[in-house]
């Protein structure tokens, strides 16, 4: 990973390149982060892979966090790898959630610059409703098609789902459609 | 060339008609299109939808394919997952942090020594807790026979789906000595929790490493038996070679790793790189294919396995003395013996159990070399002794991505074939 100085470069050049988007920078347990405007998520993404001496240019993992009640609430981290210097990078875009009730907050998708976000953002969006903007194939991956919620965000609640037995179905109203 | 026959004038030249031969290639032609006449058959629009699984025997658990064919050749593919989600990063959120070790070990539930390593060195990192050397040992130990274990159970099933039915009986049969091994160690065969966040639950006990290395020194032998047998397997080798070929560049796109982007040439292997564990320590070599296709992916594992094996045994002559598991009251359980004779450990304990450790916030991504891959565990922790995210970056999940480019234009016999050398496990993929 970048240590301290190499992040702050980063963020610099960035900043640099496409005004205003880093917002923050941060060094935790050995790892570099790089906190990024949800607009600019695509130029940063882009930059890291294609600008020589960076050169980000594996995707090793896409996935969603939900800080509730922590603001903003999600954030959705990628993890970018130089393989040839072994370097890990991690840019956390902080999306904030929608007011309205039947929204879902909104991010680019980054499937044409790593095709292996086709599935994670999948996930991403089965699990926590974020919409992956240009998304080839934005569907549900995990669940079943027709399932409602978004179970992984925190004000999900764990619990169990009724399971239909035969001795239970007639306390179920109308199952057998 | 015409020869005379010794019966003379009943069998004169101008009777007979030579029945010309050219080479195959010309004669069917060099896609699987051409040579199935797929295009005369069924025109491009009318192409034939089927779902292959969820239950089919060949897709490794409940996968499921929505094929698209033109005769038998695959045009389009999609899988549909999701048949055996059973919520587990959703359960892990509401226990205590070694209470979700059980929990992640039943994702992927043929390299659980991994899962369990990726969660408590997850977990590790943000204590900011060093284990002990021996600890760390112990842990090589068991994961690359839990490598062994996992790649026997591919080849078995693997060779099952091409027909070798008998690989499936020997392969079980030392994997089996595996799951002994297992159980002499930790009590359990398979899920066994053995890893604690700290280090491992308990020492090896007596006669385990005799056993061990008796296993070590059968073990090169049988995966040379095993080569024997598919190695001249016509059958075998007509449908691994030059099949299912992905190009390295394509499969980095895709996030494949593991044995399928070594296969293709590409030297990555996070326990040479990602230094964690002792591994830095050990003398192993990355297996790397050339060509890239299903016989590559099949020799990589097969040399793999014989690594583990070294590795395996040099950890054993280099296992150092001293505790298995950190010296950390706040986190590590005390001795079962220090609870009838001090108040403090029966305190600890009394507060390790009901509530578990806290661990301060922070968030950490910590990947390593799982059997099928890179294998990584994302945790938040919010302060609380519950885990406030607990994500895993399953490689079967990811690899899947490339079944698709593994498969198009070729036959549907051959998805089988590149399904088998993926090597999916569909506990880790839908978790």
């Amino acid at each position: 990973m970048p240590d301290a100085p190499g992040l702050e470069l980063i963020a610099q050049d960035l900043n640099t390149a496409f005004a205003g988007s880093v917002e923050e920078t941060y060094h935790e347990h050995d790892q570099a982060a790089l906190i990024v405007n949800p607009e600019g998520v695509l130029d940063v993404l882009g930059w890291l892979r294609d600008t020589p001496g960076q050169e980000y240019g594996f995707m090793s993992s896409l996935h969603v966090a939900d800080y509730l009640p922590g603001e903003p609430r999600f954030g959705v981290h990628y993890e970018l790898l130089n393989m040839a210097r072994v370097e890990r990078l991690r840019v956390k875009v902080a999306l904030p959630d929608v007011a309205g009730a039947d929204e879902l907050p909104e991010i680019d998708s980054c499937v044409e610059l790593f095709p292996t976000a086709e599935f994670q953002e999948r996930e991403a969006y089965d699990f926590f409703g974020i919409v992956f903007r240009g998304h080839p194939d934005l569907r549900r991956i995990l669940m079943p098609e027709d399932y409602v919620g978004w179970p992984l965000r925190r004000d999900f609640p764990i619990g169990g789902e009724p399971v239909l037995f035969t001795h239970n179905e007639v306390e179920m109203p109308r199952w057998y459609e | 060339m015409v020869r005379v026959s010794a019966v003379g004038d009943r069998d004169t030249v101008a009777d007979r008609e030579t029945l010309e031969r050219t080479a195959d290639e010309r004669l069917v032609g060099t896609t699987a299109i051409e040579r199935t006449g797929a295009e005369d058959l069924e025109p491009a629009e009318e192409l034939l939808t089927i779902n292959m699984g969820p239950h089919h025997p060949a897709t490794h658990g409940v996968l499921r394919l929505v094929v698209n064919l033109q005769g038998e050749v695959v045009k389009d593919l999609r899988p549909v997952m999701g048949y055996v989600h059973t919520g587990i990063e959703k359960s892990c959120e509401d226990k205590a942090y070694w209470k979700v070790i059980p929990f992640v070990e039943r994702m992927d539930y043929l390299s659980y020594f991994f899962q369990m390593e990726a969660f408590c060195g997850a977990v590790e990192r943000l204590l900011e807790m060093e284990i002990p050397p021996r600890a760390k040992y112990l842990r090589v130990i068991h994961m690359e026979l839990n490598r062994i274990h996992s790649h026997l159970v591919w080849l078995g099933t693997s060779a099952l789906d091409l027909g070798a039915m008998s690989m499936f009986f020997y392969c079980f049969r030392d994997r089996d000595k595996i799951l002994d091994l297992f159980e002499m160690s930790s009590g359990q065969r398979m899920h066994t929790r053995y890893f604690q966040v700290g280090g491992v639950f308990e020492d090896i006990p007596l006669g385990f490493e005799r056993n061990l290395r008796a296993f070590c020194a059968e073990m090169p032998s049988r995966i040379d038996q095993y080569a024997a047998i598919l190695d001249r397997n016509e059958i075998f080798l007509n449908r691994t070679r030059d099949v299912g070929i992905v190009s390295r560049e394509r499969l980095l796109e895709l996030g494949v790793t593991g044995p399928l982007l070594r296969a293709a040439g590409e030297p990555w292997d996070l326990r040479k790189v990602g230094h964690y564990l002792c591994y830095d320590e050990l003398d192993f070599k990355i297996p790397v294919g050339t060509v890239g296709d299903g016989y590559d992916r099949y020799r990589v594992r097969m040399a793999e396995m014989r690594e583990s094996v070294r590795i395996v045994e040099q950890a054993l002559d280099g296992l150092p003395e001293g505790p298995w598991i950190a010296d950390d009251r706040k986190i590590v359980l005390p001795p079962r013996d220090e609870l009838s004779t001090s108040m403090e450990a029966l305190i600890h304990h009394f507060k390790l159990v009901t509530e578990g450790f806290r661990v301060p916030p922070g968030e950490v991504y910590y990947p390593i070399e799982g059997p099928r891959g890179e294998l990584g565990c994302f945790v938040v922790a919010d302060g609380s002794a519950k885990p406030a995210r607990v994500h895993f970056r399953d490689p079967s999940f990811v690899n899947l991505q490339a079944l698709r480019d593994m498969c198009l234009d070729g036959y549907l016999a051959d998805l089988i074939q590149n399904l088998a050398m993926l090597d999916p496990i569909l506990g880790g993929i839908d978790r």
